[in-house]
């Protein structure tokens, strides 16, 4: 009955939002017909123009399809160090730019690091009026008013940039709204940068978000004081209604209401709602025989009328394109399409996977386990049904072997899960909220199991 | 015919036995095993009696067959010796008979017994003769088969498959490979240049089995009427045994391989009743013991062990990802008593009756066993746990062992037996060092044996560090592998002298 209504009332949206972009993608295409990039698009399969959306407070066109600046691709340096593939990058880059995206999100923290530098790298061949900066304050553990500054002055630096478009308090909600005191408010750096609003070095303020119901309205209640500019949340068909913390139904219903233009992060789940089981990947190629399974939750992350853009970390190029093909332009979803995707969360969420979308906001660990590549590499198991119940299973023994030499190959012994010590080290920085040493401790049991032929 | 024959069988134990030093997982040791168990040393030293009695009669019967067909050193050289007489055809009949240095063949026998009794198990596992070919299979050969394998695992890697799995190549002890290496290039030396020199100068069990092939049955016997003194026989064989002027053969080192039957155009070679011809051959042994005994070359081997004991095994370096923390590698802990496998019953029968093939060292999945390097018992293998633990369900080295060193066990037994015990060493652990919350150990430990106590009595909420249980340790190591203190594990196994059953 709950469904009937949500359902509904999603479509009443995604229809508003569908006569909306058709508008716009009419007026785009009228706008630069005629330029030779319609022909270089129509090769990748796009068949039209990006779908924008507008930022009500300046007006800025934003393409839907922003660019998540967590995931770039890296290679090796000569001392084995990982560093990012600036050339690869400065490819990604450009391509992306010249298909209309025009929104960069990235963060102090991202990629050990390097990622501001190197996005900002590729960036500066470009007018810096072509595209829209966002970054983040990422205080996570310095929760001074100077530690913040430097980090602050330091995104100018390393974005070589004088202003920055979109400007976000990273990860709000872990901790509760406590957290969020005494990271901005206690020692008065959300007043320094509502300044630096006023003074026109921040264009938009806004925030990120990973937490529970209470404290994201407990947030929305001080757009009053501080007017959030925009907000990014977690939004695909999973997380939709089956989100650990606060639904991304519920927030995106609250932030529409109060009219923030929204943001979305996780569209994809970081690749977990492309690398679906079998029959999953099978009932959506079903339903549409030329889209990739990745295609469908972009479409659904674009189809409500609030979401400003949608970001993803495309780390290949045919990441880029696929989902260029996706929202050039944006073909929303049909109240059929929703509930069918409704009904594949469903059958998603009754896998045992683990919710870990390969962040990494947990590395390094200080003993030195590969986190996410133990996760992964279990969901991966899970997926492809290499997880026995007992030895009484049919398949047992091939999927015995294909866990056991399988996971020696995703992660070295010394990084396996049987070296977690369960610190708990970890568990706060996870967005996703697992409860990371309790899984690894599962892992390393069913390992054990199937290495003593116990299961 | 009887070459032939000879040469299949070689060929079959030959193969057989090589694989069982080569195959990592195991898996061959269930049809081959017995391969290694019918080697003459390591039956003896299991107090294996029928197999020693099979192979003694059969050395009365046939004469040294064992060092033509079973022994798989032997076979080596018989290999080495034929592609040298491919090279040109004169190589092949480049052999010449010498009289027996009977001096030195004792002498060395007596040594080696001496050796054995007093336990000096080194020096034993140095000439005996399985040990020395498992030492050059398991230490010049598996790494060469274990990158083969991993080039698969890396091909089958990327078709995702998974009939292949990487293993891990490492040198596990230097001096032993060194001396692999020595003993390898001294026998393919002496076997190109003059065939079975080695089996007829210093291998103890070539004396041993000499001295009954004298009095074999059956045997090659030279028929003077048939025979034209042309000499082929004696130029191609590889024991210089055959004397031509005398047509007489010393029996005592004809390792029966049958070649100068076949080579023999007059057909005045046969193998056959040696009741047919008037039995003896005293003259051989009579003529000059020329030879010293080869003191130089066994001091040399000891003192390269001395001058390699002390250096640090191999440490392979392994690569670190840029967004994960180093992991250093662990260090070897000084332990007061070796660690031997479970089914070894203790220490002392473990060093009597290994030969140091390396069987079991080959075969460990865990990278557990080793060679040790203390000077006593070079060569035995010894236990460690800082790239692996002895995992519960695994009991292959106790499965392939010939020599009785580690007797064969159930995964059941192996729960039950004490090969150690652990011991901790609270100012290193993590609880204390790093003020966090672990019990790694605890959690590993398959025998309940540790439990965590409160740091603090007082405090119900102090964390936990880990006490042993020595009644229930059974010392498999499986703590200090997983424990997170590094290089110096904060908790560590020392061995038992007797292993206890629980």
């Amino acid at each position: 009955m709950k469904h009937d209504i949500n359902r509904r009332e999603f479509l009443r949206r995604g229809g508003a939002a569908a006569l909306a972009i058709g508008g716009l993608g009419a007026l785009n295409s009228c706008k630069s017909k005629g330029s030779g990039q319609a022909a270089s698009q129509e090769t990748d399969g796009v068949s039209g123009e990006m779908t924008y959306r507008t930022n009500p407070k300046t007006g800025e066109k934003i393409s839907i399809l922003g660019y998540g600046c967590m995931r770039w691709p890296m290679i090796k340096d000569k001392d084995g160090k990982d560093i990012i593939d600036q050339e690869a990058v400065n490819r990604l880059i450009d391509h992306a730019l010249e298909s209309g995206i025009n929104y960069f999100d990235t963060a102090p923290m991202y990629l050990q690091g390097q990622s501001e530098e190197a996005t900002a790298n590729a960036l500066v061949r470009h007018p810096r009026e072509s595209y829209y900066l966002a970054t983040k304050l990422s205080n996570f553990g310095d929760f001074t008013y100077e530690g913040a500054l430097e980090m602050y002055r330091r995104s100018f630096k390393r974005l070589q940039t004088d202003y920055i478009d979109y400007y976000l308090l990273h990860s709000l909600g872990g901790g509760g709204i406590e957290n969020f005191n005494k990271r901005f408010i206690d020692n008065g750096v959300l007043e320094f940068l509502l300044k630096e609003r006023e003074a026109g070095r921040i264009r938009n303020l806004g925030f990120s978000f990973h937490g529970d119901s209470e404290t994201f309205t407990q947030l929305l209640e001080l757009h009053e004081k501080y007017h959030w500019d925009f907000v990014m949340i977690q939004m695909n068909y999973l997380d939709w209604t089956h989100a650990g913390g606060a639904t991304a139904e519920f927030m995106y219903t609250e932030l529409e209401k109060r009219g923030i233009p929204v943001n979305i992060m996780e569209p994809l789940l970081g690749g977990r709602l492309s690398k679906v089981p079998d029959h999953i990947a099978e009932r959506l190629k079903e339903r549409n025989p030329q889209g990739t399974v990745a295609s469908w939750a972009f479409r659904f992350a674009g189809s409500n009328k609030g979401v400003m853009t949608v970001l993803s970390g495309m780390t290949y190029m045919e990441h880029l394109k696929d989902n260029l093909k996706t929202y050039s332009p944006l073909v929303p979803l049909t109240e059929d399409e929703f509930a069918f995707l409704e009904e594949t969360a469903g059958l998603i969420s009754s896998y045992p996977t683990v919710p870990c979308n390969d962040c990494k906001y947990c590395m390094p660990c200080p003993y030195g386990i590969d986190i996410p590549a133990i996760l992964l590499h279990y969901n991966k198991c899970v997926n492809e049904g290499h997880i026995s119940q007992s030895q009484q299973d049919e398949n047992y023994r091939k999927a015995r072997r294909a866990y056991l030499v399988s996971y020696d190959r995703a992660v070295p012994a010394l990084r396996q899960a049987s070296h977690c010590i369960g610190c708990g080290q970890c568990e706060e920085h996870c967005p996703q909220k697992i409860r990371i040493p309790r899984e690894l401790h599962k892992i390393d049991r069913y390992i054990e199991k199937l290495k003593q032929e116990t299961l | 015919m009887l070459r032939k024959i000879r040469i299949i069988l070689a060929s079959i134990f030959f193969i057989g036995v090589t694989l069982l030093f080569l195959d990592f997982t195991g898996t061959l040791h269930a049809w081959l095993g017995w391969m290694a168990k019918i080697q003459f040393l390591p039956a003896a030293l299991a107090l294996n009696f029928a197999v020693v009695a099979v192979l003694l009669i059969l050395t009365l019967l046939f004469g040294r067959v064992y060092c033509s067909v079973i022994c798989p050193l032997g076979v080596m050289q018989d290999i080495i010796s034929w592609i040298h007489g491919k090279t040109k055809k004169k190589n092949r009949f480049r052999f010449s008979y010498s009289p027996a240095k009977s001096w030195l063949r004792y002498g060395v026998l007596a040594i080696f017994i001496i050796a054995l009794v007093l336990g000096v198990h080194s020096l034993v596992a140095l000439v005996a003769p399985y040990s020395a070919y498992g030492r050059i299979a398991s230490n010049l050969l598996a790494p060469i088969y274990g990158w083969g394998n991993n080039f698969f695992a890396w091909l089958a890697e990327r078709a995702e498959s998974y009939s292949f799995y990487t293993t891990e190549v490492w040198i596990k002890s230097i001096p032993t490979f060194v001396i692999a290496a020595v003993t390898f290039v001294t026998v393919f030396i002496l076997a190109w240049k003059n065939g079975r020199t080695w089996c007829n100068t210093i291998c103890p069990v070539g004396t041993f089995l000499g001295f009954f092939s004298r009095f074999s049955v059956f045997a090659p016997v030279i028929n003077t009427e048939k025979c034209r003194n042309c000499g082929l026989c004696s130029k191609q064989c590889k024991a210089s045994c055959i004397n031509m002027k005398e047509h007489k053969i010393d029996y005592s080192r004809c390792v029966a391989c049958m070649d100068c039957i076949d080579t023999c155009k007059d057909g005045a070679i046969s193998f056959a009743r040696r009741s047919q011809i008037k039995s003896g051959m005293t003259k051989g042994q009579a003529e000059g013991t020329s030879g010293k005994p080869d003191q130089g070359r066994r001091a040399f081997m000891i003192g390269t062990g001395i001058a390699l004991a002390s250096a640090a095994t191999a440490n392979a370096q392994k690569k670190v990802d840029g967004g994960l923390a180093p992991v250093l590698d662990k260090t070897v802990p000084q332990r007061e008593t070796p660690l031997v496998p479970a089914g070894a019953i203790s220490l002392k029968n473990f060093t009597d009756h290994c030969t140091g093939c390396q069987l079991c060292v080959s075969v460990c999945p865990n990278q557990v066993l080793r060679p040790s390097t203390s000077l006593l018992n070079l060569m035995q293998p010894q236990m460690s746990y800082e790239r692996g633990y002895c995992r519960p369900e695994c009991t292959k080295c106790s499965e392939v062992c010939p020599a009785g060193a580690i007797l064969e066990i159930t995964k059941e037994e192996k729960s039950s037996i004490q090969i150690g015990h652990a011991v901790v060493d609270l100012s290193l652990c993590v609880v204390n060092t790093d003020e966090v919350k672990c019990g790694n150990c605890a959690r590993h430990c398959p025998a309940g044996a540790i439990k965590l106590v409160r740091k603090n009595p007082e405090d119900s909420k102090s964390l936990m560090i880990p006490t042993v249980n020595e009644e229930k340790c059974i010392g498999c190591g499986a703590c200090e592998n997983l424990c997170p203190a590094r290089p110096v594990s904060a908790i560590k196994i020392e061995g038992h002298e007797v292993h206890r059953t629980i």
